[in-house]
């Protein structure tokens, strides 16, 4: 076992897959020398090189663009966006090229690009480095949609991402990029498929429905409750895009009650969609509406304010006292 | 500070020109060319073929048999030029107008229409042709090309790749990005930009106030405007360009000096937004007639071959035509197809629930 932080089990990971397959590069903004402005690279360039660790210019379009030609000529490259609300520049090319070229192509063309976005907030940044922009995405047909929430998912989910022959978004929770795990780096046999939904804590009472950095939110609030005598469920869905129904719905069916927790804001958000499909199918097992817990309806705050706006603890556990109340 | 977007007829000073509207042939220091009779009968054909594949489209179009169609017509010789200018392992990327390119990397002409017919959104494989697909979005495929460029150089392949964009497409964001891409990575790319003076109504004065290839310095490349309507010069700009690239030189832009004589497509009305009297100054440039003047006058084809070559054409146009008609319409589970490369649980549902709906039809 090797004790790692998330963002060295990423590091550790795309190392993994670089000397697995020397098509696999990385592109990004400062990711060269400087590791990336998280260290997520580091030592990458050093040890693959300038030829498969390229420090681009300044022009996130550009970075997917010719990321997309790459993967055309057999390459498998993994971009770096620097912060979340960094990737808006690149959007035309991730929703209008890279999510659909392999369609226009009936299937002769693959794109094994994986775009990797730190988000959300929690680190007193200044604007447009603490959204949570994943809807905009799981909107789009085409594009797969992960979110790790701890090292040891981030160590595996990475190197799957890069395995697969699908367009990845890869959401990075960057307020935990520095929290430890223990990760057995030699062991073949922890491979969850990428798709898949986890069930992090069992409970009966409540589901709480949470990816990326609300995971460890949500197991917080599930500690809590217990003190409570209340027993919650949390699921961490890895995956939104596919998202894995049956270990959500068969939680829901279990449970009756369901909050879900992200920080993106509430109004038209991921939990939105997780809502509908949980009512169309489970609504005879539901005692409660599918409460969310989420940003607001407004920009992401400035810094001072951000506690206020990110869910935290008491209001996952606020939103289980209000599944009750029903 | 200068401005010239010289747009109309008289061709600017700087103009690679080898055949002349009227016929003659010129020389051109740094852009020489040694073609044999045969060679210049073959892209006279070829510039006659690809006219007939176009006004058959176009003619398809206003029959209801296509939803929409963006003619080449005027802009043959960009096309035929630089599309013969590529060896086999150049890699080409398009945007929709390159009816002629795609005839150069032997792409099924009736392929073409299925995208413009609705039936796909581009139906062949772009690995086979070294032709990407088309691309809609204006200048997304700069980025892509200049990518594919990068990949060449780290596969140290003896390739090149050449990216198309009209000059609506030089104010794009992704154009300008594929600029500093090719230029800082020195990926071995031609930019061929095909100012046809047009964006849809947009004239080129509100793209820019400089001659476009002139662009090119700024961002530390070289840019050269060749006469887009002599397919002579445009072989010969084209193949030093990518000459240049394979050998470790870095890209060059290639502004082809043309016009779009038609509409920018079926939907458009130029009548609305431009002078007749320019279409007519640009009809004495047509591309295919200064040729046609070149083999008569230098007695290299007889009207045996000219006629020839005609009835190539109307079999062409007639069994495009017929190919057309003929193309299987996709079947509505289709649409799930292709979306994914790898399994995909919400696609597999929604596609086993469309076929049980559709299926209640049927009972």
């Amino acid at each position: 076992m090797t004790v790692l932080s998330l963002s060295k089990a990423l590091n550790e990971g795309m190392r993994k897959a670089m000397e697995d397959d020397p098509k696999v590069l990385i592109m990004g903004e400062d990711v060269g020398k400087l590791g990336g402005v998280f260290r997520v690279t580091d030592g990458l360039q050093k040890d693959f090189g300038e030829d498969r660790v390229i420090d681009t210019p300044l022009a996130e379009s550009g970075i997917i663009g010719t990321a997309i030609g790459l993967a055309l000529r057999g390459y498998r490259p993994v971009c770096e966006i620097q912060f979340d609300g960094f990737v808006f520049p690149a959007a035309d090319q991730i929703i209008t090229q890279l999510a659909k070229m392999p369609m226009r192509s009936l299937g002769a063309i693959k794109l094994p690009v994986v775009v990797r976005i730190p988000c959300g907030g929690g680190i007193g940044a200044v604007e447009h480095h603490s959204e949570s922009p994943e809807a905009y995405f799981t909107h789009t047909a085409g594009l797969r949609v992960v979110a790790c929430s701890n090292p040891a998912d981030a160590y595996t989910m990475i190197q799957q991402s890069i395995r697969s022959d699908d367009p990845v978004l890869f959401f990075e929770p960057k307020r935990r990029y520095w929290e430890k795990a223990d990760i057995d780096t030699t062991s073949t046999d922890w491979w969850t498929p990428l798709h898949a939904a986890k069930v992090v804590r069992q409970g009966a009472d409540v589901t709480l429905l949470a990816y990326g950095p609300m995971v460890k939110t949500c197991l917080e609030a599930a500690a809590a409750a217990e003190e409570e005598g209340r027993s919650l469920e949390v699921v961490d869905l890895r995956s939104l895009n596919p998202l894995d129904e049956p270990v959500v719905l068969e939680s829901v069916r279990r449970t009756g009650r369901v909050v879900v927790v992200h920080e993106a804001p509430v109004n038209s958000g991921f939990g939105a969609e997780l809502a509908a499909r949980i009512t169309e199918q489970c609504f005879y097992h539901l005692e409660a509406p599918v409460l969310r817990v989420g940003g607001f309806s407004t920009p992401y705050p400035p810094s001072k304010l951000e506690e206020h706006y990110l869910p935290d603890l008491d209001r996952v556990l606020d939103a289980v006292d209000r599944a009750f109340g029903y | 500070m200068t401005v010239d977007a010289s747009r109309g007829a008289e061709a600017p000073p700087e103009l690679v020109q080898l055949l002349t509207p009227e016929g003659e042939r010129v020389e051109h220091p740094d852009y020489d060319i040694d073609l044999t009779p045969e060679d210049v009968r073959s892209l006279y054909r070829d510039l006659v073929l690809v006219r007939r594949i176009d006004l058959e489209a176009v003619a398809l179009q206003r029959q209801g048999e296509l939803g929409i169609w963006a003619s080449l017509l005027g802009q043959e010789a960009a096309q035929i030029g630089s599309g013969r200018a590529l060896t086999d392992v150049d890699m080409a990327f398009p945007t929709y107008r390159e009816h002629g390119v795609a005839w150069c990397r032997d792409v099924d002409p009736v392929k073409l229409l299925g995208l413009f017919r609705g039936v796909n959104h581009g139906g062949w494989d772009p690995q086979e042709h070294n032709f990407h697909l088309y691309t809609i979005v204006i200048g997304s495929q700069t980025l892509h090309a200049v990518g594919y460029a990068m990949g060449i150089q780290r596969d140290d392949a003896n390739a090149a790749t050449i990216v198309y964009f009209g000059d609506g497409a030089t104010s794009q964001g992704d154009v300008n990005e594929s600029f500093i891409w090719a230029s800082v990575f020195n990926a071995p790319i031609v930019f061929f930009c095909q100012n046809n003076q047009w964006a849809i109504s947009e004239p080129l004065e509100k793209q820019t106030r400089i001659p476009l290839y002139r662009r090119a310095s700024g961002f530390g490349f070289p840019g050269v405007r060749v006469d887009g309507n002599d397919v002579f010069a445009c072989l010969a700009v084209t193949r030093k360009a990518l000459e240049a690239a394979r050998t470790g030189q870095g890209p060059t832009l290639i502004e082809a000096f043309t016009y779009r004589m038609g509409a920018h497509t079926t939907t458009d009305d130029p009548t609305r937004y431009r002078v007749a009297s320019e279409l007519e100054a640009w009809k004495l440039k047509d591309p295919i007639e200064r040729v046609k003047a070149y083999l008569f006058k230098n007695e290299l084809a007889d009207q045996a071959f000219f006629d020839s070559v005609d009835g190539e054409a109307g079999q062409l146009g007639a069994d495009l035509r017929r190919r057309c008609l003929a193309m299987p319409d996709p079947q509505p589970l289709d649409i799930f197809d292709h979306v994914y490369s790898e399994p995909h649980a919400l696609i597999d549902q929604e596609r086993a629930q469309f076929a049980a709906y559709l299926e209640g039809f049927e009972r």
